[in-house]
């Protein structure tokens, strides 16, 4: 371990499960503890590795939700269909646990509250654990100084599958600076603004802001969502280049 | 199990385990189509043998990876060039 250190390369380490958080009926947020956290930019993953009784080993990389803080790290994972790993560590995983995780990784889908350069607004689309990493941001936002104003439009099947309710309510009550809309695809609540469907350019338009004040956008979910987001975020005259991506590949999140 | 396509933000691990800087937010240029962009914006294709990113605009094969035990084989033959922000060091204190 010490080698590896000096040489700087990226190896896996052993966190334990402090907690395990419900977030709704098929998801948990595993709170970790990392020694030696070298600390992330809100956006960036983490590999996780799970090794069985009979020595096979799967690994799956997953969001990091929590913004930083110490050894501390926060991931929330969705019970997905046929998901052995997303299954395993929604409804097994029990603090005390030991899981493998090596990170943080990736450096394309970040924000950075101090970036240099003009003041831009931030365009947060999510669709279902999408909203993880742009969640890392939001807390970002919220724990710094530099105030961007974001817009989030979250994209969800229903009341019951979103993530993290309160505090969006929360935080957006308390501060000007964070706009959410909740965009269902399969049930609306009664008093919804939109009618319940795939995100629309109009609803983008809306919720969103205007092309001319230049926001960087960041979208994430699956594959299928994040590519019609960002066409009709294109569409709409955003520049494709302040627009970031990444794509999680089925339509239930991570497997 | 069907193949689902992800992208190059998922290649950032195993790129990490080779590279000392993220080679993810890097921009490549498609050896067979000259368009260029940022290598997390390929596409990728994940299985047990390893993984292939493709290029957004035409679909060829830009990179290559598998990892096994004790080594990893890196195919970067579908790039022509990399272009790697690299942050200048801070003065010395």
């Amino acid at each position: 371990m010490a080698r590896a250190a000096v040489l700087g390369r990226l190896t896996w380490r052993v966190a334990t499960v402090v907690a395990v958080r419900p977030e709704n009926a098929r998801a948990v947020t595993i709170v970790l503890d990392v020694p030696g956290w070298p600390g992330h930019l809100a956006g960036q993953h983490v590999d996780l590795r799970l090794t069985a009784e009979d020595g096979y080993q799967t690994q799956r990389s997953y969001s990091v939700a929590s913004a930083p803080d110490g050894d501390q790290v926060e991931l929330t994972v969705v019970e997905v269909d046929d998901g052995e790993v997303s299954e395993y560590l929604t409804t097994t995983v029990a603090a005390g646990d030991q899981l493998e995780v090596r990170g943080p990784v990736g450096g394309w889908f970040v924000w950075r509250p101090d970036a240099p350069g003009p003041f831009r607004p931030v365009m947060l689309v999510a669709g279902g654990s999408g909203l993880v990493p742009l969640m890392a941001m939001i807390r970002v936002r919220a724990e710094s100084a530099a105030k961007a104003p974001f817009r989030l439009v979250y994209s969800v099947r229903d009341t019951g599958s979103l993530l993290y309710r309160e505090e969006l309510d929360r935080l957006s009550r308390k501060d000007g600076g964070l706009h959410v809309t909740f965009a269902f695809t399969r049930t609306a609540p009664p008093g919804s603004a939109w009618r319940a469907g795939r995100i629309t350019a109009r609803l983008l338009a809306e919720a969103g802001w205007p092309s001319v004040d230049e926001p960087d956008v960041f979208v994430c979910g699956p594959t299928g969502f994040v590519e019609s987001a960002a066409n009709l975020l294109v569409d709409l005259g955003h520049d494709p280049q302040r627009i970031r991506t990444e794509r999680f590949g089925s339509p239930g999140g991570r497997p | 199990m069907t193949q689902s396509r992800l992208d190059g933000n998922a290649l950032a691990g195993n790129l990490s385990e080779i590279f000392r800087v993220d080679i993810t937010a890097a921009f490549g240029q498609c050896t067979h189509c000259k368009n260029g962009g940022p290598v997390a914006e390929t596409w990728v294709f994940s299985s047990a043998a390893g993984m292939v990113a493709r290029c957004p605009v035409c679909a060829e094969v830009v990179l290559r990876l598998v990892r096994d035990t004790g080594r990893a084989w890196l195919d970067l033959s579908g790039l022509d060039c990399l272009q790697i922000a690299i942050p200048d060091d801070p003065p010395p204190a």
